[in-house]
């Protein structure tokens, strides 16, 4: 028991320093809305409910630890059986469940209620990255994390928001009902923010619903929550909240940005634009699985480098890009990228790691492909 | 040897000793052999998977990838969880139930004695094919231990296919096991022996194995769901064939839950005999404790959605399994609160059992408590699928589950050797584990709190402080470990002899036979009063 004690005293002193300076985070953050701030007092008034009920039942303990000891000379009672005790200490216990059921029934109920949302957005899935449509405005986008792999393997200082950054953060705007619906296009995700205090899981084939009402204009970071294969611990979540004109004006801006990169397939490209174009592409959307190196990790991801299909027929390896393969992990990227961002990827595989082929996709050629496939349906 | 029973029965077998040399292993029937086989089995499970533990402890011991790739990582926690669950505690029990059942109510053996070594010689066999699927093309399965669709199926590597057979096989062995302890319970009992004189500990393993029948048959059928889904073309969980990925999530919690009280409820029965003898007072509430452990096991049937109150279940189910499951605090408060009365007024001494299993109920208390928090449906979208849920499963099955089969092991030793334990050994042991366990999973409270999610291989800066000081209390408690193994081997080997009794305070037909038992417990029904 003594050293037990000088255990809990020592642990103690360790973290003295830490929780003055508050650098070691120990507890839930309570958000910047109304739920998460609800959840927030809920989870404090349940843990100190149960960290009285902790001390009751170790203090009874210890003091029978202490004072009936053999060692003290304590001679042991015959006691074994108190109908009335056992019929006591399963009513209170009963009464401090109902009091516990009645706030967390009363804040699930608030937050089963999607009605009268301002703004849909609808957050899809993809190993391993989000998805946000905008439903009515016309916009549509990824959000990869932008950390860059060699952070991640050591071999450069880790930023202050390392694995907790994106390109396009989804951009929202204050003080408006939001509503998101999720799915997913492959495996299950599950999307959170805690300072919005929503997770939901993303289901392929299902939609869920969740929504949110945000106070205060920042930056807000979170992860995906469900295990969706090898790089799961890499698809952050980051949302960017403005005020109501800023959004407007961000809106606008995005949407005539979209409508430009449209544009971009009916002019003619040249193989350097195109190689640089791809490796971008290449490398936020493809190395996940078939590597920077194009080497792939065989035989899950098979390598690209001097693959038969890569460096043979263009018409198969077109093919395999915009349609993908069902049952595999290989998704279709047709209505991921733009035409030109699909043409840059196929000819920088065809002509990167030494593939050297020497062909060259146009954007408009891809263009044409994709209308024939959305036509023939 | 043992008397001279007074049968006519000639068998020339009957009476003798063990065979000599692997035959004896290999063909045995007798219960404490295939106890002893069971038990040996777990330990090194035990060490496979707590190796497995090290490995991503040592992973995370700061951010960034230094080890191990993230696949390998997946493969790691997803075989770590499986060795853990259907590795090293289910057959710990069953060797406990073995080695212990026949003893307590008064049998010569188990019921059903060639059974009993088919069920414990599937198990090599099983966990030889899943740990073969590391050295496969593609790898171990690495959808974590839970498999969820369409991760284990359209996204699985090849490999899994020899966790579903190998899953099967477990499945097999248990459900055997449970029919064979149900079978001993029910028949074997010494004259007098009536249902409540039945000890503590048969009475909760009479229960688990009700639930072990009542649920491997929903774990047989999910996993050949998912078998089906990878190589026969049906669409159980794919959405695109008209199936539902969600339907998976409900049939394995309908087993998984109460898989968690199949792993929890023998050790409240060790712990049971083990507080009144070193309170040396009888258990307080015996009725009570009986009552209380079944209405957990039917309990556990109606909670399984609390693991899924995230996948977007209407507002009526998730009052019903919030309520459900805040429902199940009663009976395990009524457990510990008879434990804690059962100390009252006792004359208590600290030998190495009693500090494992006090050490149980304090820190299975606090895994109950976290588990009462994650019960509260609105927090629980903050605490799903981060470290907070691995604190809190860690808590019941480490300190819970391991420490109860730990301290199990120490009170019966000397019973199954004749030799008298080592106590500043076992302390020794006791004191490394204590600080260990709770040095590694404490501190996974707050990260969880803080927002680190579960099974990921690298984590964000903040998360970076507890997660070095979980390593370190991870490698403490791993390496302590090998003084348990040492503590058995040596105790096996040489010590000083042990009385019938062992401890001042047992009470019980085990503590009547000799210390070590004859081969064959009793030949002739003890007399029960
Ligand atoms: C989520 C993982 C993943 C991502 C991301 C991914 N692929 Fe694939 N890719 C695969 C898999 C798996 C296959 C193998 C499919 C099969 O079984 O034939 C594959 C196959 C291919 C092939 C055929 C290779 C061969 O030799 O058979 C090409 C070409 C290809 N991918 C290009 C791409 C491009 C371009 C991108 C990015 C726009 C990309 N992939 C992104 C997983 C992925
Ligand atoms: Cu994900």
């Amino acid at each position: 028991m003594a050293s037990a004690l000088a255990f809990v005293a020592a642990l103690a002193l360790a973290c003295m320093p830490a929780v003055v300076s508050g650098a070691w985070e120990v507890n839930l953050d309570p958000g910047v809305t109304e739920i998460s701030r609800a959840i927030f007092d809920l989870h404090m008034t349940i843990f100190w409910i149960c960290v009285a009920i902790a001390c009751l039942v170790f203090g009874v303990m210890l003091w029978a630890a202490y004072f009936h000891r053999k060692s003290r000379g304590a001679v042991a009672k015959h006691f074994h059986e108190n109908t009335f005790l056992e019929i006591l200490w399963t009513l209170i216990p009963i009464g401090i469940l109902v009091l516990m059921a009645v706030p967390a029934t009363a804040t699930l109920i608030k937050i089963y209620d999607p009605r009268d949302a301002e703004l849909d957005v609808l957050v899809t899935g993809y190993q391993w990255r989000w998805r946000y449509q905008y439903l009515d405005q016309e916009l549509d986008y990824f959000s990869n994390m932008s950390t860059p792999m060699e952070q991640v393997t050591n071999q450069a200082a880790k930023g202050e928001n390392y694995l907790l950054e994106v390109d396009r953060p989804l951009v929202l705007p204050v003080g408006k009902k939001i509503r998101f619906l999720l799915t997913s296009n492959d495996v299950i995700h599950s999307w959170w923010v805690p300072a919005i205090a929503v997770k939901q899981d993303a289901i392929p084939g299902f939609v869920n619903e969740a929504w949110t009402v945000i106070d205060k204009p920042g930056i807000y970071r979170g992860q995906c929550a469900e295990l969706c294969g090898q790089n799961h611990a890499f698809m952050p979540i980051v949302l960017d909240v403005r005020e109501e004109e800023e959004f407007a004006a961000w809106l606008s801006e995005a949407q005539a940005e979209a409508a430009a990169a449209g544009q971009e397939s009916t002019r003619e490209w040249t193989m350097d634009e195109l190689m640089a174009r791809g490796e971008e592409v290449y490398n936020t959307n493809c190395a996940a699985c078939h590597q920077v190196t194009g080497a792939g990790v065989p035989p899950v991801f098979p390598a690209l480098v001097g693959s038969p299909v890569v460096t043979g027929d263009i018409a198969a390896h077109e093919a395999i890009v915009l349609q993908g393969k069902a049952g595999t992990a290989m998704q279709s990227f047709a209505s991921q990228l733009s035409a030109a961002d699909l043409a840059a990827v196929i000819t920088y595989e065809r002509n990167a790691w030494g593939n050297n082929t020497g062909d060259l996709i146009q954007p408009s050629a891809i263009a044409e492909k994709l209308s024939n496939a959305t036509g023939g349906e | 040897m043992s008397a001279v029973g007074t049968e006519v029965d000639t068998h020339d077998d009957h009476h003798h000793g063990p065979a000599r040399g692997i035959g004896r292993w290999l063909f045995t029937t007798n219960h404490k052999d295939i106890g002893t086989l069971y038990l040996f089995f777990s330990l090194i499970m035990f060490l496979i998977g707590g190796s497995m533990a090290l490995l991503i402890r040592a992973e995370l011991f700061q951010p960034g990838l230094q080890l191990i790739e993230p696949g390998f990582f997946n493969q790691m926690t997803t075989l770590h969880g499986l060795i853990m669950v259907f590795g090293a505690v289910m057959p710990a029990f069953v060797g406990l139930a073995n080695w212990m059942i026949p003893i307590m109510i008064g049998a010569p053996d188990m019921a059903l004695p060639r059974m009993n070594n088919w069920s414990f010689w599937i198990l090599p066999f099983a966990f030889a094919m899943l740990l073969s699927s590391l050295f496969m093309e593609g790898g171990a399965p690495n959808f974590g231990w839970t498999f969820y669709a369409p991760l284990s199926t359209t996204y699985a590597p090849p490999s899994v296919t020899y966790f579903v057979f190998g899953v099967h096989m477990m499945g097999i062995s248990s459900i055997m096991g449970a029919i064979n302890i149900i079978a001993t319970i029910t028949n074997m009992r010494a004259p007098g022996m009536t249902w409540m004189k039945l000890p503590l500990f048969v009475w909760t393993w009479l229960i688990t194995a009700f639930l072990l029948l009542a649920v491997m048959p929903v774990l047989a059928g999910v996993v050949t769901m998912v078998l089906t889904d990878v190589h026969f073309g049906t669409s159980f969980f794919n959405a695109a064939g008209g199936g539902d990925p969600v339907l998976f999530q409900h049939v394995f919690w309908f087993f998984g839950h109460p898989e968690v009280y199949i792993m929890i409820l023998p050790a409240f029965g060790i712990v049971s005999h083990i507080i009144p003898t070193f309170a040396r007072k009888p258990l307080f509430g015996y009725a009570s404790m009986v009552y209380a452990t079944a209405s957990i096991a039917v309990l556990s049937f109606t909670v399984w959605a609390h693991h899924m109150f995230t996948v977007g279940i209407p507002l009526a189910g998730e009052l019903f399994f919030m309520y459900a499951t805040m429902a199940i605090a009663v009976p395990t408060g009524v457990k510990v609160f008879n434990w804690m009365a059962t100390m009252w007024r006792g004359s208590i001494t600290f030998e190495t059992p009693m500090l494992f299993a006090l050490a149980f109920v304090v820190l299975f208390t606090i895994g109950g408590l976290s588990g009462l928090m994650l019960a509260i449906a609105p927090s629980d979208f903050q605490y799903h699928d981060t470290y907070f849920v691995v604190a809190h499963f860690h808590y019941v099955l480490v300190p819970g589950a391991v420490f109860g089969i730990m301290a199990g092991v120490y009170f019966w030793l000397p019973k199954w050797t004749g030799h008298v334990l080592d106590e500043r050994a076992g302390r020794r042991h006791f004191w490394l584990s204590f600080i260990g366990v709770n040095l590694t999973f404490f501190p996974m409270h707050f990260i969880g709190l803080a927002g680190m999610p579960r099974r990921i291989p690298d984590y964000a800066l903040q998360f970076a402080d507890f997660n070095m000081v979980a390593s370190i209390g991870a490698f403490l408690f791993g390496f302590s470990q090998l003084l348990f193994v040492w503590n058995v081997i040596s105790n096996i080997r040489k010590g000083r002899q042990a009385t019938d009794q062992v401890w001042e305070g047992a009470q019980g037909l085990e503590w009547e036979l000799s210390s070590p038992p004859p081969y064959h417990s009793f030949s002739e029904p003890p007399k029960v009063n």
